[in-house]
């Protein structure tokens, strides 16, 4: 019996067709790269069983099994499925593997488990997007990031998140030792200076990354109750115009930015080419086309931002362009 | 003398405690820590006693109830000097052993060591002790090998145990706040830490030649002079001196003392542009120095009271403990 693949339900499944005739590779989304050690176990399981036991870490940190057999697809469904429930993806119809691939797994830097620059927990707000937007056919690509170092890359995607502080001074336990101040100099945007030997912070160039609040010693700096967040819009490469993703809302929080992405979904729906190959096309080419004001619009609906909250009213993005 | 009490009575009495006393005490701040979703427990004024934190040491000391961080010594404008006032009310501040004994330290420094601190004084004999017990030892502090892990100095001892207060006031002014009805006498002994994790040997033979020891330029390298350790220190006491003018009007301003540590630069800036010690090495040896041996010779006990903080809150994983120990060890 010949072998008979639907192709474009495989890749929807989360497969790869790959190169060797017959062969492809399952891939395993891990939101926020944040995984119980105990999925390796099982990863290797299924590589060793139906793959040809080397496991791909993928540049949006999931896992990919290489050189399974196009046949196996279902039995490896059920082999993926309790790794599915451990890592909590959306799923109908258990044992069926991942119903969908478009919208890609949700990227995160090691965040505030670990690391002391990052302003908030990363992998819990990756988790809380994936719970909203997967699964979806759509290509979407989102990122987070725990500060402004960037290290998760989120300006090459298309929602970027990048966690601020809002830093919070108490004069009264300053010492003037200006930790603070040659942190800011070196490390960021040169945003604070002394005067009367107590800290001024500028309001307008201070990105929020938190570097005073570390180095202080005596906690006169501390952070904000309130996480905040810059958005950032349309990064991506591709062999079109690869570009940096732009600021959008500086000092935003978490509700408002699960409701951008919502909306902007329902802005594709509305907007997506009907020649887009494989139903994908780029968000940013979509916002070329249309507008960035039509984009807005949509993407702002029933929105409310904080009162903090700067928003760029129009953005442009550059990059390079090899298309024109 | 002795009381056991309920918690109902507990913080009835220190509802009437809170009438004649400002009531500082080691409180967590959740979210202030240096870090993302960390917390901080520093000093702060309380208004019940579910605002304390019991159970773990605090990160900064209590020196701030009667140190201020920024403290104004006087304003002044054309001609004239105020002194600023001074509260009214008495200080309760709520404190470990070793916090207590680190008082013993500031009061040599303030009013033994020449002439006595106006400001310091005038909070001082204002303050009054509430010794906090250690059911058991913190993680960085060795309390037991300086003998600062016991302390019959205090005015009063609190402690909850379950869902009971044990007290023992040893002070006639707060006693009549425990003539109630509902309070019952008992013995009470503050509890005490009998074992530390670290544990530390103190060098007897030091002298200036352990200046040229080279573990000073080996930790020397290591250090960021952030000044964390003084911090955080029950018995640093340095400070500094600030004169400004207010912003919108030249002609008045104030004249602060702020802290000051001898691990940052500037520390040791005279007029002229000299400054004597320049390497972090040498300040490191200058602190250490301070603490165990120099102070000592002075007052006839060492300066460190063994809390532990320092070594607690280095970001670059510098022990104090580890330098006193291997001072030990390689001066003798």
């Amino acid at each position: 019996m010949g072998l008979d693949i639907n192709t474009k339900k495989a890749k929807k499944n989360a497969y790869r067709i790959g190169k060797v005739r017959g062969e492809g590779a399952s891939r395993i989304r891990v939101p926020g790269g944040y995984l119980k050690a105990e999925i390796l176990g099982m990863v290797q399981e299924i590589a060793e069983k139906y793959g040809n036991g080397i496991v791909h870490l993928t540049t949006r940190q999931g896992f990919e099994i290489e050189g399974i057999r196009l046949e196996d697809m279902d039995a490896i469904n059920e082999m993926l499925q309790p790794i599915i429930e451990i890592l909590e993806i959306n799923q109908q119809d258990p044992g069926t593997g991942y119903p969908a691939s478009g919208t890609r797994n949700i990227c995160a830097c090691i965040g505030n488990n670990v690391c002391p620059f990052a302003n908030y927990n990363t992998s819990k707000f990756a988790k809380r997007i994936e719970k909203e937007i997967f699964p979806n056919d759509l290509h979407f690509k989102v990122a987070l990031t725990g500060c402004s170092n960037d290290c998760a890359k989120v300006r090459l995607h298309d929602f970027g998140i990048i966690g601020m502080t809002m830093p919070q001074y108490d004069p009264s336990r300053c010492v003037s030792c200006q930790a603070c101040v040659k942190g800011c100099r070196s490390l960021s945007v040169n945003a604070l200076r002394m005067e009367n030997y107590k800290i001024i912070r500028d309001e307008e160039k201070c990105i929020g990354c938190g570097v005073c609040i570390t180095k202080c010693p005596t906690r006169a700096w501390t952070r904000s109750p309130k996480k905040y967040y810059k958005l950032t819009l349309m990064g991506r490469t591709g062999k079109k115009n690869p570009r940096l993703g732009e600021d959008f809302l500086i000092w935003t929080d978490e509700d408002t930015i699960v409701k951008i992405i919502l909306n902007t979904y329902r802005f594709v729906k509305e907007y997506i080419s009907p020649d887009a190959p494989g139903g994908k096309e780029h968000i940013g080419y979509i916002i070329d086309r249309v507008g960035f004001e039509e984009y807005k619009k949509w993407a702002l609906d029933g929105v409310t931002l904080l009162p903090e909250t700067k928003m760029r009213e129009c953005v442009y993005w550059s990059g390079i362009h090899f298309d024109r | 003398m002795g009381y056991q009490l309920s918690r109902k009575t507990a913080d009835e009495i220190f509802g009437r405690l809170k009438q004649d006393y400002d009531i500082f005490a080691p409180k967590l701040y959740p979210g202030e820590g240096c870090f993302s979703d960390t917390d901080v427990i520093r000093y702060g004024k309380v208004g019940s006693l579910d605002e304390i934190e019991w159970s773990k040491r605090s990160d900064y000391s209590f020196k701030e109830a009667l140190l201020a961080v920024n403290e104004v010594l006087f304003y002044f404008t054309e001609k004239e000097t105020r002194v600023p006032s001074c509260t009214d009310k008495k200080l309760l501040i709520f404190l470990r052993s070793c916090d207590l004994h680190a008082v013993k330290r500031l009061d040599a420094i303030y009013l033994n060591n020449g002439p006595e601190d106006f400001y310091y004084k005038r909070l001082r004999e204002k303050a009054r002790f509430v010794l906090m017990g250690c059911s058991e030892t913190c993680g960085t502090g060795f309390c037991v090998s300086m003998g600062t892990n016991r302390t019959e100095e205090y005015d009063l001892y609190l402690k909850p145990e379950g869902e009971l207060y044990r007290a023992d006031c040893r002070l006639e002014e707060l006693q009549r706040y425990f003539l109630t009805e509902e309070v019952s006498v008992c013995e009470a002994v503050p509890d005490y830490v009998r074992e530390n994790k670290e544990k530390v040997t103190f060098p007897e033979k030091l002298s200036t030649e352990t200046f040229s020891n080279p573990l000073w330029a080996e930790y020397g390298s290591r250090c960021i002079g952030c000044g964390r350790c003084n911090s955080v220190c029950p018995t640093c006491t340095c400070f500094t001196m600030q004169d400004i003018t207010y912003r919108d009007n030249e002609n008045a301003g104030e004249r602060r003392r702020v802290w000051a540590s001898c691990q940052v630069d500037g520390y040791t800036d005279i007029a002229g542009g000299n400054s004597f010690r320049k390497t972090q090495g040498e300040k490191m040896r200058f602190k250490v120095m301070h603490k165990i041996y120099d102070f000592e010779k002075r007052f006839g006990y060492p300066m460190c009271v063994g809390c532990g903080r320092c070594d607690e809150v280095c970001p670059e994983y510098i022990s104090y403990v580890n330098i006193i120990n291997r001072l030990a060890k390689e001066e003798g």
